[in-house]
């Protein structure tokens, strides 16, 4: 099949492709991102940015701004442009689509749970979800009482289903436990993910695998700091790990028995793509480390809009603007605190 | 006639030939009446000012927070106009005058309503959400009431024959409470039961859900509401089932009703009790026409309220987006050192000097500023925009030319001719008197009610009809003329001048030939003999007049396009451009295609036999040889020799002479201003600043050379294919006629002939519509098209440079036209 998409993949994705590219086109450059230092206020950054793509869906909010509207409203345009999206798709394209939102699906998930866990309330929980990972009945959530139940009463019914086999258990849910399954629906989620994409071959297989496997490598990483000094064994590390990616099988073996970060730091830089990122920080940081991996994904989801007729523009672009929207959150979050100093810790520049 | 154009002299001045001279203006306005300055300008319409703080992004610049303001204020006056729509309360026509009011009492009033309205419509959603939840929890009692006035009655029914089997328990009448009546008494477990209403969407969700999270010791029952229910929460309708749902313990029922949260199922209590149940509904019935009234009192307030802002409303909306422009206006001015004065630099046309300066004044004294504003011409090489003086009448034409590009500053305007040309060549393709009238009347309505027309919103199509409603109809009265010429009349040939010119020599000769008629009277004197019509040679006949006449037109037009490149030559003072572009291309262009016109002309006068592509074709191949019978005059053999020899003479004169004499002004000038002594410097900046500015542009020979050789190649050829593009003209207006033709005698007349009336009907119904679909609207379209082509092409490729960039003045005329 690869090689032959440029002719016949226009019939159904040619007119999605120009959307996204379009829309691709309309993301902040490192030009806005300079203005966007300099405002003095909320409303100043209202005002830039009514100048671009977020203009209509900025300009009837009333003027005292805060940070949470901004970010609301710059999501909103992201979830109408994935709706509008996925109504114009068809399968496989669509089925492609769908599996982008479930990485939204499982936070929001545990977001529900482990709110409920502390007695926050569901509405109040609900609203802070991301609105590409809902789904029917999720404030139904809060009623389960551990794993199971959790399965039984809600998750049956939603795509989350089958990434549900590996991690039901009878056991209440706590703080570690809900923590251990998200990761293994993470995992069991991109190794689906990877899967499909496999499956659909050609420059999506190629392009999606390098990017999905660099998120299953940061999940890896992610995962091995953080459990650093709790109780999770060794095994149960290992096993939180998705079985592909560049770190995949040595790699991983490696990462399971790491004790601190100097040594997860020795284990990477054995693979050439993550030893650029780890050369940069000095030994024992591990703050900088979640900038410099945004970075590195930057990097690569703006590759993949150098190659034409595949579905992993659909994925860059939406990864993209998710970023954006961060680093939205943080400017503003930085302007509205007086801290303009700080806006460069976090913000990742994309073009 | 360029010359004089600007200053009269021996013919009237041409407004739209040459953009008018436009001149670049510094004002030096002082803050205090910047504001009213610029207002004034605007209602002027007539300076195009440059952005000096391109640098600057827009919340730096000087009037960010005044942008700031009216950007909130544009944002009240939007949810005005929501509320108004919603409301269905239209704003009025606008009183008054918006200079008589001030920004700072708008703002001030706008703020006041807004928070009037909000508070009011926050009042509104209160009593209207309780509202809703009273109608819903109505509807609770009347539908759980039925469900359990039916389901006692069956379980009463169920008691008084207990003896009987138990066949009933296929009964699907609530199997559980007659389960609960027909155990021991003393067995019986109080179940307990939640009633509500849920969204019907979720509700088999619903029920799975509670089914499972009870592991099925639930029982549920639902009805569906026919009508559509608002719900409290969102004010939006929502069709939705009223839900009982029972249920025994403590547990279960924490969990049912957390589920019942989740799911956005409002519960309302219900009693057992029938006489209970009455009373609650009475008062709730009550309740609801208390809390209607009050609601309607309250809409009755609000719509009063949007009443006076309606009155209001186009004056505010007005006055904020004129306060906008002004103030983005006012951020394009530069700040002084002093901070004391703001500094514009902006296009404006020369004849308006007076009128700007005269509204600096007005300003200066307006605004009590104690110094008035500075107003100087400055020099600049920058090529100016462009600025023709349209009315609605040529602007439409205009639009045509400047869609292919607006025209370099003072280029000679293709659209002076275009006025005319381009509905002639359309009616040449487009030649029936019939629809030519069709196509008059439907423009005319357009013209006649043009006011009314004008401030609609008119649909996307209809506005491009609208807009270009006088060159369509030039179009039609052209093709009036067309048609008369070509005799056409939906393709019924009409004696209208005079009977035809022949007749019948005897009764035998039948109506399809030429053979048999005689001249009996005068030629017919305009147009086409309707006598052709029908023959067999008709369309020989056609063929040969409409080609060569659209030879003829295609070269006098492309006559005219190189005509008009000497005006420009002139205008612009290069005598290289006359000598050795416009003088070898009307050579090269007349001693070939001007040649074959003459013969065309000749054979028509003189009827003779010849044939014309072979003489064409020959004078190329063997220009020595004997005509024969194809000669048309004496000593066309030398004319052709002659002819020949000027064609190929005047292609490297074409080529090579303008780059060699460009590239020895550059050294001349390069010269004298290496070497210029010191008192002359006078003299050769001025030499400079007149020269325009390719004085400072680096020389690059081989590609002038080369630019050269692609315009000659490109004329050499063209002057053929685009001879041979002309031909479409004949084309398209053969197509027209015939597709009439078979309308007219496959449609009309053979319904015509079956003799029935409700055939013919059919017949007629059916011509109509292909005549107006196909004919009238398709037609049109395509012969539209191609003239378009043709004179962007065919015509504007000889001389139009087109460049240029369109005068974008600074004007409320244009702001308050533009929507939000």
């Amino acid at each position: 099949m690869y090689g032959f998409e440029a002719l016949t993949f226009n019939i159904h994705g040619g007119y999605l492709e120009a959307i996204v590219r379009g829309h691709r086109a309309g993301l902040l450059t490192t030009a806005d991102y300079n203005n966007l230092c300099q405002c003095e206020n909320l409303d100043d950054i209202k005002m830039h940015l009514s100048a671009t793509k977020y203009g209509s869906y900025l300009q009837n909010e009333p003027s005292p701004l805060h940070t949470t509207t901004i970010v609301e409203k710059c999501t909103l345009k992201l979830v109408d442009d994935y709706k509008h999206m996925l109504c114009q798709a068809t399968e496989p394209m669509s089925t492609f689509l769908e599996y982008i939102r479930y990485g939204h699906m499982i936070d929001n998930v545990v977001l529900i749970v482990t709110g409920t866990l502390h007695e926050r309330d569901v509405q109040e929980l609900i609203e802070k979800c991301h609105p590409l990972g809902m789904f029917d009945s999720i404030a139904t959530l809060a009623v389960a009482q551990n794993m199971r139940e959790l399965y039984r009463l809600v998750l049956v019914d939603t795509p989350l289903a089958p990434y549900f086999s590996e991690c039901l258990t009878s056991e209440d849910l706590d703080d570690m436990n809900i923590e251990i399954m998200r990761n293994t629906l993470y995992k069991a989620y991109l190794e689906d993910f990877y899967k499909f994409c496999q499956k659909l071959g050609g420059a999506t297989a190629e392009i999606m695998s390098d990017l999905l496997a660099f998120e299953a490598d940061r999940r890896a990483v992610n995962i091995t700091i953080n459990s650093i000094g709790t109780e999770l064994t060794r095994e149960d590390r290992k096993k939180l790990y998705s079985n592909f990616g560049f770190l995949y099988p040595y790699g991983h073996e490696e990462l399971a028995i790491c004790e601190d970060i100097d040594q997860v730091r020795g284990v990477m830089e054995k693979y050439p793509p993550y030893q650029a990122i780890f050369s940069k920080m000095s030994y024992g940081e591990s703050q900088m480390l979640d900038k410099a991996f945004y970075e590195e994904e930057v990097r690569r989801l703006c590759l993949a809009f150098e190659q034409q007729f595949h579905y992993a523009v659909f994925f860059a672009y939406m990864r993209l603007r998710e970023q954006e929207i961060r680093n939205l959150m943080w400017i503003s979050e930085c302007v509205a605190q007086n801290q303009k100093s700080r806006i460069h810790d976090s913000v990742v520049y994309m073009f | 006639m360029a010359e004089n154009g600007g200053g009269g002299g021996c013919c009237p001045p041409m407004d739209l030939m040459r953009s008018e001279p436009m001149q670049l203006v510094q004002l030096i306005v002082p803050m205090e009446s910047a504001h009213l300055t610029v207002s004034y300008l605007g209602d002027l319409g007539l300076v195009q000012f440059k952005d000096l703080n391109s640098e600057k992004s827009p919340f730096q610049r000087t009037y960010a927070a005044q942008i700031k303001r009216c950007g909130e204020m544009a944002r009240k006056i939007r949810f005005f106009k929501d509320q108004m729509s919603k409301a269905g309360v239209l704003p009025k026509e606008m009183l008054g005058k918006e200079n008589d009011i001030d920004l700072d009492d708008v703002e001030v009033k706008l703020g006041e309503l807004e928070a009037e309205l909000v508070e009011i419509n926050a009042n509104n959603d209160k009593l209207q959400r309780s509202y809703n939840e009273l109608m819903e929890y109505k509807l609770v009692l009347e539908k759980a009431g039925e469900f359990f006035s039916s389901a006692h009655r069956s379980a009463t029914a169920q008691q008084r024959e207990t003896e009987s089997p138990r066949a009933s328990e296929d009964l699907l009448e609530s199997p559980l409470l007659q389960e609960e009546k027909s155990i021991d008494a003393s067995k019986q477990v109080k179940l307990g039961f939640l009633t509500g209403l849920v969204p019907r969407e979720k509700s088999m969700v619903f029920e799975r859900i509670l089914f499972r999270a009870t592991r099925g010791n639930v029982y549920v029952r639902q009805t569906v509401v026919e009508e559509t229910v608002i719900d409290p929460n969102s004010g939006e309708k929502a069709e939705k089932n009223v839900f009982v749902v029972f249920y025994s313990g403590e547990r279960a029922k924490s969990k049912i009703l957390k589920i019942c949260e989740a799911f956005g199922a409002n519960r309302y209590p219900f009693s057992e009790d029938l006489r209970k149940q009455a009373q609650m509904i009475t008062e709730v019935s009550g309740r609801l026409t208390e809390l209607k009234t009050t609601i309607d009192a309250g809409l009755g307030h609000r719509n009063i309220l949007l009443q006076t802002i309606g009155d209001k409303f186009e004056l505010w909306s007005l006055k904020v987006r004129k306060e906008k422009a002004i103030y983005h206006t006012l951020n394009m001015l530069s700040l002084d050192v002093t901070k004391k004065c703001l500094v514009a630099e902006g296009w404006s046309p020369v004849f308006a000097s007076k009128e700007i300066q005269k509204a600096l004044e007005r300003a200066a004294v307006d605004s009590n500023s104690q110094v008035g504003s500075i107003f100087q011409i400055l020099r600049t090489k920058e090529l100016p925009p462009t600025y023709f003086r349209t009315n609605k009448f040529t602007s439409a034409i205009q639009e045509i030319v400047d869609a292919y590009g607006v025209a370099k500053y003072q280029e000679a305007n293709p659209g002076v001719f275009t006025i005319v040309t381009f509905p002639f060549l359309f009616a040449v393709m487009f030649g029936d008197w019939g629809h030519g009238i069709c196509l008059l009347l439907a423009t005319m309505y357009l013209i006649v009610r043009e006011k009314k027309l004008a401030s609609q919103k008119l649909g996307d199509i209809m506005e491009m009809a609208f807009g270009g409603r006088y060159v369509i109809m030039m179009m039609s009265l052209f093709s009036i003329y067309t048609g008369l010429i070509y005799n056409e009349f939906f393709s019924i040939p009409y004696p209208l001048f005079a009977p035809s010119a022949y007749d019948c020599r005897d009764a035998s000769c039948s109506e399809a030939t030429t053979i048999g008629l005689i001249k009996v009277r005068d030629t017919y004197p305009f147009g086409l003999d309707p006598v052709w019509h029908g023959t067999r040679s008709e369309l020989p006949f056609l063929n040969s007049l409409k080609m060569k006449m659209s030879i003829l037109l295609g070269v006098s037009q492309m006559n005219l396009g190189i005509i008009m490149s000497y005006f420009n030559a002139r205008f612009f003072k290069s005598s290289v451009n006359v000598w050795f572009q416009f003088i070898p291309q009307m050579i090269f262009l007349n001693s070939l295609f001007g040649y074959l016109s003459v013969l065309i002309i000749i054979k028509w006068c003189t009827g003779s036999q010849a044939d014309l592509y072979h003489v064409m074709i020959y004078m190329f191949l063997s220009p020595t040889d004997e005509l024969g019978e194809n000669q048309l005059f004496p000593h066309q053999k030398t004319v052709q020799l002659v002819l020949l020899f000027l064609a190929l003479v005047s292609v490297p004169c074409m080529l090579l002479p303008k780059p060699f004499i460009l590239k020895k002004q550059h050294e001349a000038r390069h010269q004298g201003q290496s070497y210029a002594p010191l008192e002359e410097t006078d003299e050769s900046l001025h030499v400079e600043t007149s020269g325009g500015s390719h004085g400072h542009e680096e020389f690059e020979f081989s590609e002038i050379f080369v630019h050269q050789l692609i315009h000659t190649i490109e004329f050499v050829l063209g002057a053929v294919s685009n001879t041979a593009s002309y031909l479409r003209l004949w084309a398209l207006s053969l197509a027209h006629s015939e597709l009439s033709s078979v309308f007219y005698e496959k449609v009309l007349l053979l319904a015509w002939g079956y003799n029935n009336w409700l055939i013919l009907i059919v017949g007629i119904i059916v011509f109509v519509f292909a005549t107006v679909g196909v004919l009238l609207v398709m037609e049109t379209l395509s012969a539209f098209l191609h003239a378009l082509r043709l004179h962007w092409v065919e015509f504007q490729n000889k001389f139009y440079e087109g460049d240029g960039y369109k005068f974008a003045p600074f004007s409320f005329i244009l702001t308050a036209s533009e929507d939000e």
